[in-house]
């Protein structure tokens, strides 16, 4: 019974809701980035390198002009190029784009750790170098409940929420987003009646460059105002999760996001009850609930959802 | 004999590419590549002492590159062999230190099936969901990578503690422990080496010479084509992804029973990426594989050497990314290769 309650107490909590909201955030990024790339047809799980790599450049220019936002900016630049490249061995060579995106994120893990020793002369992680603050909402924060949840959060909530918007306006209300979804359907058709095809799936996995990267702009300058190795830690891959869970929709990636945030703050809320008497150790165990719930969620979710017709297969002008 | 040269230019042509992007990321911190390399040259092969210190290296790191070889022929992409590396060993290390009644003759089969085991059914949980729902197997062999992880911090934090400083399990016992072919100072070169060219052995026989390896293969090559021709393609993909995590589990356990003796926190440390490009260099042939594993391990353990110079150790998992890329988008390097027999 005191379990129960224990459990009753966190959802009655607003810090719950506001923990979750946090813990989606990234994700949402993440899974809006694999959206944009994969519904023109081109698989990216470069994400989770592009994600590190936006973590780090936000920290390197917040650390040299000492400006958090020029440092966001950066991290975009950052996530750009890479999505770039990737893009690159992906439409103009055909290459493997699941080979090529582990390339990717190989060579960000490498490069973050071989530029950590050069520029802040410490391996592993930085001191704090500079956090966006939260912002209040005068008047919001005053709202009981829903004050004490959003009144008062990092900017990046809401850009996340923001991104989801016009993401999915993008894709569904405009001529661009139509021709996006073509070209991840069928290629050849969208080819016949004029659209440029590498021009949209260039565009498309660029733009998954710019939602990942704000991620981990996000986890570094937006969160804890440091760098550390390898922070991305698998949310690169839990927002693919989260894209085929939202059957490759901005909204359904957004919802499924929410839906992982929730679970991760549940688990996190639990290991600090004082009803539960948990050993030290046994905190690791809570830590793979939101993996194993992935694994659970895509094998459920995945034989119904159904991804763009053309995803993952190189295109080759004929004659 | 053209199409074998060809193959075997990619991946070389490939590693020079790299080798020559990093030595321009080298010049771009202020240092000497040429030195660097050098110093990495030396620290592989220059000594009897570092010769079998790359040999050692280079051990877990064939079988992890038959791992991801084999499942790459059987057409699944097992990014997972990070996470069956350590769960064999953890698995292995749990039960190997109550051998100790045992003669080696029973413990050292007994350990190494126990590491195969394990690692085997990590993986066939991919494979299994795989082939009964389509979840892809990067996306679930990444988070079963992160399970072991956590679980490992458990084990060595929790039942399996020992001793005080970092987590670490107890000894394995003296009995399950791989016999010692050859000692140069400090460094042990244990009868792993054998194990990882059985293992290739294995590979090369069972995918050429078997009705199983034909099937596996079959289905990697064209899924449709395998099912119309009467083979189950879910019961071959669930093989192969075990049989790609029992090599796995077997680089994991034989690093156990050859070099630590115990269970440390992290035991698999990025050897089971290093095997995705082991097997991308190796174009998925055993003989290609050791040589990648070499060339590899050799690269580790010079990077260790150039660490006194100020260049990063990371260095070498850069040189590893451009190497993937460039294999994975081959066009680019038959293109310049082309390129040079033109102007040639």
């Amino acid at each position: 019974m005191r379990v129960l309650e224990a459990i009753l107490s966190v959802f009655i909590n607003p810090q719950f809701y506001k923990i979750a909201l946090t813990v989606a955030t990234p994700l949402m990024f993440a899974s809006l980035g694999g959206v944009f790339s994969e519904i023109t047809g081109v698989v990216n799980i470069a994400l989770e390198g592009i994600i590190l790599m936006g973590s780090f450049t936000s920290i390197v220019f917040t650390h040299i002009t000492g400006s958090v936002w020029f440092g966001v900016l950066m991290a975009v630049v950052s996530g750009m190029l890479l999505a770039l490249l990737h893009a690159w061995g992906s439409i103009k060579w055909c290459g493997n784009q699941v080979v090529l995106g582990t390339a990717i994120t190989l060579l960000s893990q490498g490069l973050t750790g071989f530029l950590m020793e050069p520029i802040f002369g410490q391996p592993g992680q930085t001191d704090f170098i500079g956090r966006i603050d939260e912002i209040t909402i005068p008047g919001l924060v005053k709202v009981p409940f829903i004050g004490q949840v959003i009144g008062e959060i990092s900017p990046f909530v809401y850009i996340a929420f923001g991104c989801v918007a016009f993401g999915w306006w993008l894709i569904y209300k405009t001529k661009l987003g139509l021709r996006m979804r073509a070209v991840g359907e069928n290629p050849e058709a969208a080819d016949t009646l004029g659209i440029n095809v590498y021009a949209i799936r260039y565009f498309g996995v660029i733009m998954s460059g710019v939602f990942a990267s704000l991620a981990g702009a996000y986890l570094s300058v937006g969160e804890i105002g440091q760098f550390k190795e390898l922070m991305s830690g698998g949310r690169g891959f839990i927002g693919l999760a989260a894209m085929i869970v939202g059957n490759w929709n901005p909204v359904g990636a957004m919802l499924a996001s929410l839906f992982f945030g929730f679970f991760g703050a549940f688990s996190n809320q639990l290991q600090s009850l004082q009803q539960i008497q948990v050993a030290a150790n046994v905190k690791s165990l809570f830590d793979t609930i939101p993996f194993i719930l992935t694994i659970v969620v895509v094998a459920g979710v995945v034989g119904r959802s159904r991804g763009p017709a053309a995803d993952g297969v190189p295109y080759e002008k004929h004659g | 004999m053209k199409k074998m040269l060809e193959s075997i230019a990619v991946p070389v042509i490939a590693v020079l590419i790299a080798l020559v992007i990093s030595a321009f990321v080298i010049l771009a911190i202020g240092k000497n590549p040429i030195q660097a390399y050098k110093i990495l040259l030396h620290g592989a092969f220059g000594s009897k002492q570092a010769i079998i210190d790359t040999l050692i290296k280079s051990t877990p790191l064939i079988l992890t590159g038959l791992a991801v070889g084999f499942g790459f022929r059987a057409g699944v992409f097992n990014i997972g062999a990070e996470g069956q590396m350590g769960m064999g060993a953890l698995v292995a290390a749990t039960f190997a230190s109550n051998f100790g009644g045992l003669p080696p003759a029973i413990a050292i089969p007994l350990t190494l099936l126990l590491g195969i085991a394990a690692g085997a059914g990590w993986a066939a949980i991919a494979g299994l969901l795989k082939a009964k729902t389509g979840a892809h197997e990067v996306v679930t062999t990444i988070m079963l990578n992160w399970i072991t992880t956590y679980i490992a911090s458990f084990m060595v934090t929790g039942p399996l503690v020992t001793g005080y400083g970092s987590p670490k399990s107890p000894e394995i016992s003296t009995s399950a422990q791989l016999p010692i072919l050859m000692r140069v100072g400090a460094m042990e070169l244990s009868a792993g080496i054998l194990i990882s060219i059985l293992a290739a052995i294995f590979m090369y026989v069972f995918l050429n010479k078997t009705t199983t390896g034909y099937e596996i293969k079959a289905v990697g090559f064209n899924p449709y084509a395998a099912e119309y021709g009467g083979i189950s393609v879910s019961k071959n993909i669930i093989l192969a992804m075990a049989i790609s995590g029992a090599l796995a589990g077997l680089a994991g356990v034989t690093e156990l029973m050859g070099v630590h003796h115990r269970f440390l926190g992290e035991l698999a440390g990025g050897k089971g990426f290093d095997g995705i490009s082991i097997a991308l260099i190796g174009q998925n042939n055993p003989i290609g594989i050791i040589f990648a594993a070499i060339l590899i391990g050799a690269l580790r353990t010079g990077s260790n050497e150039m660490q006194f110079m100020g260049v990063s150790k990371y260095i070498v998992m850069i040189t590893q990314a451009i190497v993937i890329f460039l294999v994975a988008a081959d066009r680019i390097v038959r293109a310049i290769y082309a390129r040079k027999k033109v102007t040639a």
